[in-house]
């Protein structure tokens, strides 16, 4: 078989996936294609599995059935270390950031480079000032604990970590939620300014629905363990699905929908 | 960004003015090359040109060593110039550059500076005696509480309290049981010989009795319980406090200390003295086996001297130091919960002081207890 080359490996290839939790089925045979360097948005509502999709996707849960391929490599029986190469090659930005509380933020940011790389101290401080800085953080962050951060600074040092790597594929769990407007507006910024910089994939899990207008080339409408639709959100748009109208109707669907046009 | 195996980033001069880059500069391909390049010899007066066009795979970190080495030959000679990178790599070290210009720009920001002897020695008196103050605020708030409940008991919540006379005190009983069973096993086997020497067989009797009821018996369970359920106390109130649960309370207009607090204390202040009957019960069974075994002193033998020797007052004043241990145990424990700010990190240190302090203060009160009692002549 000749390796497929990396333009055309999907970012994430999903099929046939189910799981269950005792009796409770959360996905049924769902299929998902996420492409390279696309901005690929989740949603679904409350329990409809988009969390638990996402631990199976970076290893962190393992499915009942079904196989999941990230960026080529097959996940069913990984190795470790074939496991350890994977994971350095995504970022992952938690909903509540995740980062140590033992460490300030600039070690935060720094501890992939240190765990990874050779680098010396002095250079990988540099480095994490810079992706600090990329995320919008004043240098001076750097210095303070995870514990003194206000919630949109933690999403932002989160960020910064898992960007620590220049990663191929990132993973963002509602990047937004719980920011005021503006800093939620940077976010949508900084994520298109990331993909275009560096060419990567990124998957987000959210339920803002100016974020999926703004910044998403395609959405999947996770519902009753199965992708309802897939599509830019115009697509979704003249969909007629209940899962996916619930979007589009109500007035918050409707204002983010006018912002756009 | 393409996933290429990382083969590692090399440097090689093939021309006096001229080096060459190739491999992956990436995170994991540059491995030491940045103190490869520390070594460098750089020419000074002339134009260098860096050949870049055999660099496979290029990532900011690898971005950012390649720009620090354009700008030392910069700093060396005046020019440089880097040549056949791939556009897309262009890029990057573009942003990279402007990146750099801007951190030399902004002042870094102040380092922190460590404390001399005399200030960390200063800081932390300010810190014991800041603490100290706030434990007597706790003690305070914690009795006028306990007041209010007293004078309208109607106020009292019975079901917290009988939760943890159920874990504190019911479930402590087979740990407490064996170690102080052991400890009466101990106290008479050590005994045993000196004893056997005078033929005072048995004392072993008294030895045991006065020694468990009076001393062992109050500080084993005392020391238990402050391991177990005081440590428990810290870190359940301290991870409520990160999780916001205790502003939560506060808001929904429960007082966390009516709610949290003052159930541990009637609890303990039930089960503590009830443990520490138990243990008497159980370290004196102990001793009554080893002085069978070991002086040939029966069962009755044994009981009959222990009735004759060992007074209601030395049972009294065994138990009657169990509440005050069970205050420090609480105070202390809860103290040190509310005390939690920040992450998981600070539960832990947190926890770790509420038992250290609870057993050294268990013991403080048990020598001051030994002090009064010599003094009165119990």
């Amino acid at each position: 078989m000749n390796e497929p080359s990396p333009e055309t490996t999907p970012a994430i290839e999903i099929s046939q996936l189910t799981t269950r939790f005792g009796d409770h089925v959360v996905h049924a045979d769902l299929d998902l294609l996420v492409h390279p360097t696309e901005i690929f948005a989740l949603v679904g509502g409350s329990g409809s599995g988009k969390s638990t999709l996402l631990r199976e996707i970076i290893l962190l849960q393992q499915p009942a059935s079904g196989s999941i391929k990230v960026l080529g490599v097959d996940l069913e029986n990984i190795s470790d270390p074939a496991a350890l190469a994977l994971r350095q090659r995504w970022g992952v930005m938690f909903q509540s950031g995740g980062l140590f509380g033992s460490l300030t933020i600039r070690e935060n940011v720094g501890l992939p480079l240190r765990e990874h790389s050779g680098l010396a101290d002095p250079l990988i401080d540099e480095i994490a000032d810079w992706k600090l800085a990329m995320t919008g953080l004043e240098p001076s962050v750097g210095a303070k604990y995870p514990s003194e951060l206000s919630g949109g600074m933690m999403k932002r040092a989160s960020l910064a970590r898992a960007l620590a790597l220049d990663p191929e594929l990132l993973f963002l769990d509602e990047p937004t939620a719980g920011l005021d407007p503006e800093s939620a507006e940077e976010i949508d910024r900084l994520i298109k300014k990331l993909r275009d910089l560096f060419g990567l994939g990124i998957v987000i899990i959210t339920h803002d629905l100016d974020l999926l207008w703004q910044v998403a080339d395609r959405v999947g409408v996770l519902a009753d363990g199965k992708m309802q639709g897939i599509g830019s959100m115009t697509e979704l748009a003249r969909l007629d699905h209940p899962a996916v109208r619930k979007f589009f109707d109500g007035p918050r669907g409707r204002a983010a929908q006018s912002g756009v046009k | 960004m393409t996933q290429t195996p990382a083969t590692a980033a090399s440097i090689t001069r093939t021309k006096p003015l001229e080096l060459a880059l190739s491999g992956s500069w990436t995170v994991r391909g540059i491995g030491r090359i940045d103190s490869e390049l520390e070594t460098l010899a750089m020419p000074s007066g002339a134009a260098m040109v860096i050949d870049a066009s055999r660099i496979d795979a290029f990532d900011s970190a690898g971005a950012w060593i390649v720009h620090k080495l354009l700008h030392r030959l910069h700093g060396a000679s005046g020019q440089a110039e880097i040549r056949d990178l791939r556009p897309e790599f262009v890029r990057l070290l573009d942003v990279v550059g402007q990146e750099i210009a801007q951190q030399a720009s902004t002042s870094p920001p102040d380092a922190v500076k460590p404390l001399n002897k005399l200030e960390s020695l200063g800081r932390g008196t300010a810190d014991a005696l800041e603490q100290g103050v706030a434990l007597l605020a706790f003690v305070g708030e914690s009795s006028l509480a306990l007041g209010g409940w007293i004078a309208h008991p109607a106020r009292i919540r019975w079901r917290p309290i009988l939760y943890n006379i159920r874990s504190a005190g019911f479930d402590a009983l087979p740990i407490v049981g064996l170690l102080s069973f052991l400890l009466g096993v101990v106290v008479a086997y050590q005994g045993a010989d000196q004893l056997r020497q005078y033929g005072a067989n048995i004392f072993v009797a008294d030895l045991v009795g006065l020694s468990m009821l009076r001393e062992f018996a109050p500080l084993i369970t005392a020391i238990i319980v402050a391991g177990r359920s005081g440590s428990a106390y810290a870190a359940q109130i301290g991870s409520m406090a990160v999780s916001e649960e205790i502003d939560a309370m506060r808001t929904i207009g429960i007082a966390p200390l009516e709610m949290l607090v003052l159930p541990k204390v009637i609890a303990l202040f039930i089960a503590l003295p009830l443990l520490t009957v138990f243990a008497d019960v159980l370290g004196v069974f102990g001793g009554m086996i080893m002085a069978r075994a070991q002086l040939a002193v029966s069962y009755p033998e044994f009981l009959d001297r222990f009735a004759k020797t060992v007074s209601v007052t030395a049972y009294l004043i065994g138990i009657s130091k169990a509440p005050v241990f069970a205050a420090i145990i609480v105070t202390v424990g809860c103290f040190q919960g509310f005390r939690t700010h920040g992450g998981a990190d600070s539960v832990g240190l947190q926890t770790t002081r509420s038992v250290v302090q609870s057993i050294f203060l268990v013991i403080v009160a048990d020598a001051l207890f030994s002090v009064a009692f010599s003094a009165l002549d119990l």
